[in-house]
């Protein structure tokens, strides 16, 4: 026992010891101590103003203030993406600006930004007017000359019978339209303009059903695209003429131009005129684009010199908003000039975070010191493991299961080798363990570059478990060598086998077996094995056995770590009345079986070990014959069942009794106090510690007790049972690789064929890659991962604890991420 | 469906289902509206909508607010979850959410018909369109100078066409006319989504039946109440009454001939259903009327989503969504105006 209490400490076996610390802080030291505490990381607050709703508290003005300043940067961030900048992130070194200057900085930032941006706008919008009249003009100026013909032509219909006699030849009516201007004195006139190209459709069947088809509608496509100002996307549009008569119809047509958003420009008949205008818009439109070319540069320019610092400020920004938000956490004490926070820290650090205060009391040239001090606390602290990168990945899959409780074993521990080595136990082939060991390398190798840049959610996982990974692999090779297996073909690494045909000829190897010649194969299994009539019927005895072994061995331990948990909070009950039973339990009934297990491979003995657990259950007292392993192994099996079957009420009623014996005594005892147990409950303090009254229910605990027991008693035959899972899944890898391998590779190579025999390769590579390296290192992932949830942490393992989460900026820039 | 919805329903409708019931969890909470009802500034409402799923559309806001803008943005995530589950329906249920949006197409062509008409800019009144209700050729709407106008040159491409065979009129449009005409379309609109639903069948006709006899009771009482003392005759009023809903046809033929309101409170007084709503305004008042009705209606909206199965949670949703803005426009209003003594008068809590 002195031994045991004597141990070094491990730093992982148990949370970090926390203590509940109270700080007065004076207010003008305040928001610099926060940030200081937000360096360093190791406080975790909490809410003392947990019924007061956001806007409540505080500080709302300034995280409100905050919350505008990243809307501001946001602006900022959307505006260089726009334009299409790379935010080229120098590490300037500039001087800390504060919180005020910035504020003004990017109030004024903005402020040109919008302004340039309305400019802009303004030019833009004036540029698109031009284009959109120097393309109706072009396509537009088509249509009036060929439509002249239609509209004399109609125009000669409609007034036939008034200027039959004036009209000479056409020809010479064309003429005289274009001189005078046709549409009016035909009665015909036309609006021209332009209008997306979505939207031609319905606004043709608009115009056409207002004006009773009494009209002529003519479009083409415009060549350019215009830039829509407000998406600021290019618009594909086209332009359209419409010839129509009648005053009425004209109101009609130009409301609905109106309503559909199309613009409509005016298209001088004239042909000299056409031009002239046509002239005087290019040379107003390069006007405007060397105009909007320097205000885009301009821009582009501000732009950049904004994106310099952009990432800076948002880290700022983001820091100020946490600080402010954490000290929206405290409260202000009687007189208004001290905040009051509460909080967990780990002991170990409490000398950092008083140093950091004094550092901010000094910094801040405050008069009065920040007050820090321990207190009680009612609940039970958060845990918090120190944890590297490399045990960070095993402490997120103990994690993923539950967050310890404060100071209960870490089954993390252990988790770091026995993961590994049982998800290797069933992906044994150190071929296979070779490709994952070299993609874990990369992964490790690349480290930092890959933790810097965002990955995909697929390669997030992968690369958080790089450490996992690499065990992974490494131990899958130490299993198939034991294994003897390298993409399921068997290699003679350790010296020749230890078994040879009888003759020469070798012709009944299959048939009447091979002898043994020599020592053993010193290491793994003897690669004569392989393809032998009795591989699969060896490897399956040897690989079931040894999974039960395992099991059995893993489940000891987790019993084990309860002791060790009964121990450390002093709990002799549970160690008494339920790691003494258990052991009990457990070892008479699979402890033995191992013990059969070990002795018949020491000893070669022929006995049935199924017969021999079998029967001592149902005849215990009968004689075992030939299956008889040791002396006496009869008195020794009455006597472990006698003792298993004692084991059961053992682990089942001592406990709650006790329990409620111990209650009852407690209850007794206070009698006396009743009085003052109600004084203290008048002056407690909110957040000062009381033992508070707990509630004994007797058959809620009883209930409780048995619901364990049975769960132990029957999960101590099934999760043993559960470990056989690693022979399944080592036996299914095994005979996966070798069908991959014999009959699609050996296959293919039987060809003299090139193309067969690549096709044939590359089957085969795909298979390995996907099938083998992914689905399975999947699936015994999945399996090694329920072994530890399951059989190994339900032995000890509670789990209800919370996560110790500290302000830290670092975490908050993580967050982003 | 004949009763076996629960076989099949899933291959469609199951993702919808489960959508909009995770857009319902995201529904403010009466704690939430307790919070909001103690803020300042519209900024207060701000910050507190941020931590709800309003957060992603309002943090882009610049600082002075207006309540227009909060009312915008919310209605745009409305409308944005509206299109996203319009997009993964299939039919029958792709038909049924558009169902949903005709009745604020109705408002939309009455809003810009009168707008219109008092010589309103069309830019500013498209702005106050409702957005679910728009379609492609609205602002087309303010050319038509007549009923017959409006429905030929318009409306016929629209899936209103269909109501408007009642009212097809040569008559100038003035209030009056665009009122009835609201009333009709309405009218029919409710009329042709209850048969839908009735075809429909299962669950979904059993719910919607339910909801939609309420809509039309509503209105029905509304209309009454919006008439007395006008110049529509007893026939005409009659003629607005949807033929379906609780109160048809006996109560119909009763509210008829109300001349004042507490004729009206004696004729619904007689329908167990309407009696504690009515039961809860004292005697010749009609202003409590609305918010009363609202919360009835929430409650039955509420309800609606205990079933599973059927498509009448689309239509839940939506309304309780539409509810949750007005009470939003409403509290940001009172904030915006400095009544904040009047914030509860008109809140209808939805949880």
């Amino acid at each position: 026992m002195e031994l045991l209490k004597n141990l070094p400490e491990m730093d992982l076996m148990r949370s970090e010891k926390m203590t509940f610390v109270q700080l007065i802080i004076p207010v003008e030291s305040a928001h610099r101590a926060v940030s200081y505490l937000g360096e360093l990381g190791l406080l975790q607050f909490r809410d003392l103003n947990d019924d007061k709703s956001p806007f409540q508290r505080t500080f709302v003005n300034q995280v409100k203030r905050c919350a505008e300043m990243s809307r501001k940067l946001r602006f900022f961030k959307d505006q260089i993406h726009k334009a299409g900048l790379l935010s080229s992130v120098l590490p300037t070194l500039q001087p800390d600006v504060d919180l005020e200057a910035l504020e003004t900085q990017l109030s004024e930032h903005e402020h040109e930004l919008i302004e340039m941006n309305a400019n802009s706008e303004k030019l833009q919008q004036t540029y698109n007017e031009l284009l959109e009249f120097k393309i109706v003009m072009q396509k537009a100026g088509v249509f009036l000359v060929s439509g002249k013909t239609y509209e004399t032509a109609e125009g000669r219909e409609l007034d036939d019978n008034v200027y039959l006699s004036d009209y000479p030849e056409s020809a010479s009516l064309l003429e005289q339209a274009t001189q005078s201007g046709p549409s009016i004195s035909s009665g015909l006139r036309f609006v021209s303009g332009i209008i997306p190209k979505s939207k031609v459709l319905l606004f043709e069947r608009m115009l056409f059903r207002a004006t009773r088809g009494n009209l002529l509608f003519n479009q083409v496509p415009a060549d350019d695209h215009i830039m829509d100002p407000v998406s600021s996307e290019m618009v594909e549009k086209t332009v359209f003429v419409v010839f129509f008569s009648g005053e009425q119809a004209k109101t009609k047509i130009l409301k609905i131009c109106e309503a559909f958003g199309a613009n409509c420009y005016p298209v001088p008949e004239d042909l000299t005129k056409q031009t002239q205008i046509t002239q005087e818009v290019l040379s107003r439109l390069s006007e405007l684009e060397t105009t909007l070319d320097v205000g885009i540069r301009h821009r582009n320019s501000a732009l950049h010199s904004i994106g310099v610092h952009l990432t800076t400020w948002m880290t700022m920004v983001k820091r100020e908003k946490a600080v402010f938000d954490t000290l929206n956490m405290l409260n202000f004490d009687v007189t208004k000039k001290c905040l009051v926070g509460e909080g967990w820290c780990p002991i170990f650090a409490k000398p950092q975070i008083q140093e950091a205060l004094q550092r901010a009391t000094f910094d801040s040239n405050s008069q009065v010191g920040i007050i820090f001090h321990v207190m009680d606390a009612v609940e039970s602290p958060p845990t918090y493991f120190r944890t590297n990168t490399f045990t960070n990945a095993y402490q997120e899959i103990v994690d993923a299961y539950g967050i310890a409780k404060y100071q209960e074993a870490n089954p993390a521990v252990y988790t770091v080798i026995t993961f590994p080595f049982l998800f290797a136990v069933m992906f044994g082939d150190w071929g296979h363990g070779i490709c994952l060991l070299v993609g874990a390398l990369i992964l490790i190798a690349r480290e930092r570059k890959l933790s810097s840049q965002k990955l995909g959610s697929f390669m997030e996982m992968l690369f958080g478990g790089r450490y996992v990974l690499l065990l992974m692999s490494l131990f899958s090779i130490y299993c198939g060598l034991i294994y003897n297996e390298f993409f399921s073909v068997p290699y003679h690494i350790f010296g020749d086998s230890a078994y040879r045909c009888r003759d020469d000829s070798c012709r009944d190897a299959y048939t009447a077996g091979l002898v043994k010649y020599r020592d053993a194969y010193p290491f793994g299994v003897d690669p004569s094995w392989r393809g032998s009539r009795t591989e699969l019927p060896f490897l399956n005895s040897l690989k079931m056995k040894m999974s039960i072994l395992f099991g059995v061995a893993q489940m000891n331990l987790g019993i084990m770590l309860s002791y060790f948990n009964s121990i450390y909070f002093n709990n002799s009950l549970d160690i008494r009345y339920q790691f003494v039973p258990q052991m009990i339990f457990l070892n008479s009934l699979f402890g033995y079986l191992s013990l059969l297990i070990i002795i018949k491979w020491c000893t070669g003995s022929k006995a049935d070990l199924y017969h021999v657990m079998i029967y001592m259950f149902l005849s215990p007292t009968d004689d075992l014959g030939e299956n008889e392993l040791f002396w006496g192994q009869r008195l020794l099996q009455i006597l472990l069942l006698l003792s298993a079957l004692v084991a059961v009420p053992w682990m089942l009623f001592p406990k709650p009794f006790i329990l409620r014996k111990l209650h009852s005594e407690r209850f007794q005892g206070r009698a006396y106090g009743i009085l003052r147990s109600s004084e203290v409950d008048t002056d407690s303090e909110p957040g000062s510690a009381r033992q508070h009254v707990e509630e004994f229910n007797f058959s809620e605990v009883f209930v409780h007790q048995m619901i364990h027991s049975i769960e132990f008693v029957l999960g101590s035959v099934s999760n043993t049972a559960s470990y056989l899972r690693l022979w399944a899944l080592s036996l299914a890898h095994s005979e996966l690789s070798t069908v991959f391998y014999e009959k699609v590779l050996l296959l293919a190579w039987g060809y003299e064929n090139i193309l067969i025999r690549l096709v044939g390769l590359s089957v085969f590579a795909f298979a390995t890659a996907f099938i083998l390296l992914m689905m399975e290192t999947l699936s015994a992932f999945l399996h090694a991962l329920r072994l530890h949830w399951v059989e190994f942490q339900n032995k000890f393992y509670a789990g209800d604890g919370y996560k110790f989460k500290p302000f830290s900026f670092a975490a908050i820039a993580d967050d982003e991420d | 469906m004949y009763g076996f919805e629960a076989m099949t329903f899933n291959i469609h409708g199951g993702y919808l289902e489960a959508i909009v019931r995770g857009h319902r969890s995201g529904l403010l909470t009466a704690a939430d509206y307790n919070n909001l009802c103690q803020c300042e500034t519209l900024d207060d409402i701000k910050m507190h909508l941020s931590a709800t799923e309003y957060g992603p559309y309002l943090q882009n806001e610049p600082s002075p607010l207006h309540t227009t803008t909060i009312v915008e943005k919310c209605t745009l995530k409305l409308v944005d979850e509206y299109k996203h589950m319009l997009c993964q329906a299939t039919e029958p249920l792709s038909t049924f959410l558009e169902y949903i949006t005709y009745g604020h197409m109705i408002d939309n062509v009455v809003l810009i018909v009168t707008g219109t008409l008092h010589e309103r800019d069309v830019q500013e009144l498209l702005e106050k369109c409702h957005p679910l209700g728009m379609f492609d050729s609205i602002a087309t709407l303010a050319v038509a100078q007549n009923m017959r106008e409006l429905y030929r040159l318009v409306l016929v491409d629209t899936p209103l066409a269909p109501y408007f065979s009642e009212c097809i009129t040569s008559e100038d449009l003035d209030d009056m006319n665009i009122e009835i005409m609201r009333n009709t379309l309405y009218k029919a609109y409710l009329e042709d989504f209850y048969r839908f639903c009735q075809k429909l069948g299962g669950a979904t006709a059993e719910i919607m039946s339910d909801l939609l006899a309420f809509e039309a009771d509503r209105r029905a009482v509304n209309i009454t109440i919006n008439s007395i003392g006008t110049e529509l005759t007893r026939d005409d009023r009659r003629k607005l009454y949807s033929t379906f809903g609780l109160l048809y046809p006996y109560g119909h033929e009763e509210l008829a001939v109300c001349e004042d309101i507490d004729q009206v409170r004696g004729v619904m007084e007689k329908y167990p259903p309407y009696q504690p709503i009515f039961s809860k305004l004292s005697y010749g008042e009609s202003q409590m009327l609305d918010k009363a009705f609202y919360e009835e209606e929430v409650k039955r909206l509420c309800l609606s989503f205990e079933q599973q199965f059927h498509y009448a949670v689309f239509f839940a949703y939506m309304r309780l969504k539409e509810q949750e803005i007005r009470n939003l426009m409403w509290i940001s209003e009172c904030v915006a105006q400095n009544q904040k003594s009047r914030v509860h008068d008109s809140v209808v809590f939805i949880f």
